[in-house]
C-alpha cells in the first residue's frame, strides 16, 4: 500500500510562489490587504486556513515551529496544525516561544518579546476593520485607498457615547506605519502595544476571505483612541492563580459548578516557563507535573 | 422677498450647457446658469422632467454627457468639477458641501447614535476629542430642534420629520457653503412639513448658504428660493425671480404648475 506523498508542506511550489509574492505585496505596503487565491485546506474555513496557507508558504526544512490557541499550546487547533506540518514537512515543532522561528497564532501573541529572525503569523476571520460600518466592498476599498478613516473613530464614539469609554476589548483598530488602519485580528487590545515596532514580522492570513497582510518588523503600530479618551491596556485586578505573573493575559476557568474560577496566564509557555524557574502563584499545586504533548 | 445674505458678484456654481443622455433617452439638454453665494435656487418641474438627474450632475455624482460645473474653491478658484481627483471630490462633499437626500435613510446611518452621525463629519476631517466631537454634536441638535436627551439614540427611533432634521444637522456641521436638497419636505405630513421649511429658511439665512433645492412642491420653492427654474422633459423652459416667475408666470406649463394649487 503506497502511503499519500505530498509535496513539502502540504501546498504545491506553484501556491506556494503565488503566495510568496502576496506576502512580499503586503510586507512593502505595511497594512494593505493583499488578494490572493486562497486554496482549499485540509481543514474547515475557521479553523485558520489563512493561517496554515502562510505558514506553508514561508516555512523551510530548518524552521522550528510552534502553534497556540488562545495562547495555549495544547488545544484542539493548536495540536493538529502542529502535527498538520510535523507530518506533512517534517519540521522540528516546539512549545517554546523563544526557540521558535515561526508562530502560528489564533487571538494571541506571546508575552515573551519577539526576536529579529522570527515570524510571526495570525489567523484571521474578518480582514476588514471597517466592515460592520460600512458592508460595500468597493466602499472600503475606496476608504483605504484615500486614507478615509473617519467611520473608524465613529465607532470609538458609539462606544464612549454607549459605555462611558472605548468598550472595544479585541480586534481594536489599529493605523500601521501611519497610513493604512488594520484589523489585528480578534487579538486582545491587551497584546496590541506588542505589536507596535516589534524585532519580528507579523503576516496576517485570511482563507475564507482571500487576504493577506502583514507588519514588517520595527514599524510603527499605533491603536486608535481620542485625545480625551486614550488607549488604555487591559488591567486585571489579581495576577496568575499558578505562576503569580502581574503583566501576562489571564483566562477565566471555571473550576467547579458552584461558580468558582481562577484566573491563570493564557499564554501556557508563558506560564510553565515561569513556574519552573519557581514562581508561584496563590492556587499553584505540586510543582508543574503536566506538560503540552505532540 | 428677503435679501440674501453674503451676496457677492463671484459665481460659487457655473453650469454650462450641461446635457445628459442615456442612449436614445434624453434626461436633460443644455441647462446652463450660475449660482451666487448665499442663493438659494428651486428647480421645479413635474416627475421625470430631469430635476434628480441635474442635481445629481450639479452635485459629480454623475457625469454629464456634454457640458461642464464649474465651482468656487475655498481658496477662491473656479474649478471644473469633472477636472478633480477623486479625493478631492469626495473632500469637497463631505466638508464644503451637504445633500439632503428625500429618503434620511440614505443620508445617515441608522444604526449609530445620532450624535455620531452629526460627528461623523468632524471626525472625517481628523477631530479627535470626544469631548469637543459631543459638545458640538449637541449644540447642532439644539439648533435643530431635537432634543438633546436623545443624543445617544439611533435615529431609527426617530420620527420621519426629526430624521429629516437630524440629516440637515449632519451635513451643516462642516459649515459647507452649498447644500443640494432633493425633495427636503418629501414624504412628511403638512405640519411638519411647515415646521421644517421654517427651519431650513432662518438656518439659510444665518449661515448664509447657497442651495439648490429639487421640488415638485411650489409652496417650498416659494418659501425657501430666492430664484427658481422651471424644468419640463429636460430642459428649462422659464426661470427667474421666485415671485415673478410663481405670481406671473410666462410659459404655459408654469402658468399650468401654478394654477394647479389650490388656493389657500
Amino acid at each position: 500500500m503506497n502511503a499519500p506523498t505530498y509535496n513539502f508542506a502540504y501546498l504545491d511550489e506553484q501556491t506556494k510562489r503565488m503566495i510568496r509574492r502576496a506576502i512580499l505585496k503586503a510586507i512593502a505596503i505595511p497594512g494593505y490587504q493583499v488578494p490572493f487565491a486562497s486554496r482549499e485546506m485540509p481543514m474547515p474555513y475557521g479553523w485558520g486556513t489563512g493561517g496554515v496557507q502562510v505558514t506553508a508558504a514561508i516555512l523551510g526544512p530548518t524552521d522550528v515551529l510552534k502553534v497556540i490557541d488562545q495562547g495555549s499550546d495544547d488545544t484542539t487547533n493548536a495540536i493538529s496544525i502542529r502535527k498538520f506540518f510535523a507530518k506533512t514537512a517534517g519540521v522540528t515543532t516546539t512549545t517554546s516561544t523563544e526557540v521558535a522561528t515561526v508562530i502560528q497564532t489564533r487571538h494571541r501573541i506571546p508575552e515573551a518579546s519577539l526576536r529579529a529572525g522570527q515570524v510571526l503569523v495570525y489567523q484571521v476571520p474578518i480582514p476588514e476593520p471597517l466592515r460592520y460600518l460600512e458592508p460595500r466592498e468597493t466602499e472600503t476599498r475606496r476608504m483605504h485607498a484615500l486614507a478615509e478613516y473617519g467611520l473608524m473613530h465613529v465607532k470609538l464614539y458609539e462606544d464612549i457615547a454607549r459605555f462611558g469609554h472605548i468598550a472595544t476589548a479585541y480586534a481594536y483598530p489599529v493605523k500601521v506605519n501611519a497610513r493604512y488602519v488594520m484589523d489585528p485580528s480578534p487579538t486582545p487590545k491587551f497584546d496590541n502595544p506588542k505589536m507596535d515596532n516589534c524585532p519580528a514580522l507579523q503576516l496576517f492570513g485570511a482563507g475564507r476571505e482571500k487576504r493577506i497582510y502583514a507588519i514588517p518588523p520595527y514599524t510603527s503600530v499605533v491603536s486608535l483612541d481620542f485625545e480625551d479618551h486614550p488607549f488604555t491596556r487591559y488591567k486585571f485586578d489579581a495576577p496568575c492563580a499558578l505562576c503569580g505573573a502581574a503583566d501576562s493575559y489571564l483566562d477565566e476557568i471555571v473550576t467547579d459548578d458552584k461558580g468558582s474560577r481562577m484566573f491563570v496566564c493564557s499564554d501556557t509557555d508563558y506560564c510553565e516557563g515561569r513556574q519552573a524557574a519557581g514562581h508561584r502563584g496563590s492556587q499553584a499545586a505540586a510543582p508543574h507535573k503536566e506538560a503540552a504533548h505532540d | 422677498m428677503i435679501e440674501a445674505p453674503g451676496m457677492s458678484d463671484q459665481p460659487l456654481l457655473v453650469a454650462e450647457g450641461l446635457a445628459k443622455t442615456y442612449g436614445r433617452l434624453v434626461a436633460c439638454r443644455d441647462i446652463s446658469f450660475t449660482l451666487y453665494p448665499g442663493e438659494v435656487l428651486a428647480i421645479v418641474g413635474e416627475s421625470g422632467s430631469g430635476k434628480s438627474t441635474l442635481l445629481q450632475m450639479l452635485s459629480a455624482q454623475l457625469a454629464p454627457s456634454a457640458g461642464r460645473v464649474s465651482y468656487r474653491m475655498r481658496d477662491g478658484v473656479l474649478r471644473d468639477l469633472a477636472a478633480l481627483g477623486e479625493a478631492e471630490r469626495r473632500f469637497l462633499f463631505r466638508t464644503d458641501w451637504g445633500y439632503v437626500h428625500q429618503d434620511p435613510a440614505q443620508g445617515l446611518r441608522m444604526a449609530v447614535s445620532a450624535g455620531a452621525n452629526v460627528g461623523e463629519r468632524l471626525m472625517a476631517v481628523g477631530w479627535n476629542n470626544y469631548g469637543r466631537i459631543r459638545q458640538t454634536a449637541s449644540s447642532w441638535l439644539d439648533r435643530v430642534e431635537i432634543d438633546v436627551a436623545r443624543i445617544d439614540d439611533a435615529p431609527r427611533t426617530y420620527s420621519g420629520g426629526m430624521r429629516q432634521r437630524l440629516q440637515i444637522a449632519r451635513n451643516l456641521v462642516t459649515e459647507p457653503r452649498l447644500v443640494f436638497m432633493d425633495e427636503p419636505t418629501g414624504g412628511l405630513d403638512v405640519s411638519v412639513q411647515a415646521r421644517l421649511l421654517d427651519l431650513m429658511r432662518s438656518l439659510v439665512n444665518e449661515l448664509g448658504l447657497a442651495a439648490v433645492v429639487v421640488t415638485h412642491d411650489l409652496a417650498v420653492a416659494r418659501l425657501l428660493s430666492h430664484r427658481v427654474i422651471v424644468m419640463k422633459e429636460g430642459r428649462v423652459i422659464e426661470t427667474g425671480l421666485t415671485d415673478q416667475v410663481l405670481d406671473d408666470p410666462r410659459e404655459p406649463y408654469t402658468q399650468l404648475l401654478v394654477s394647479s394649487i389650490l388656493p389657500p
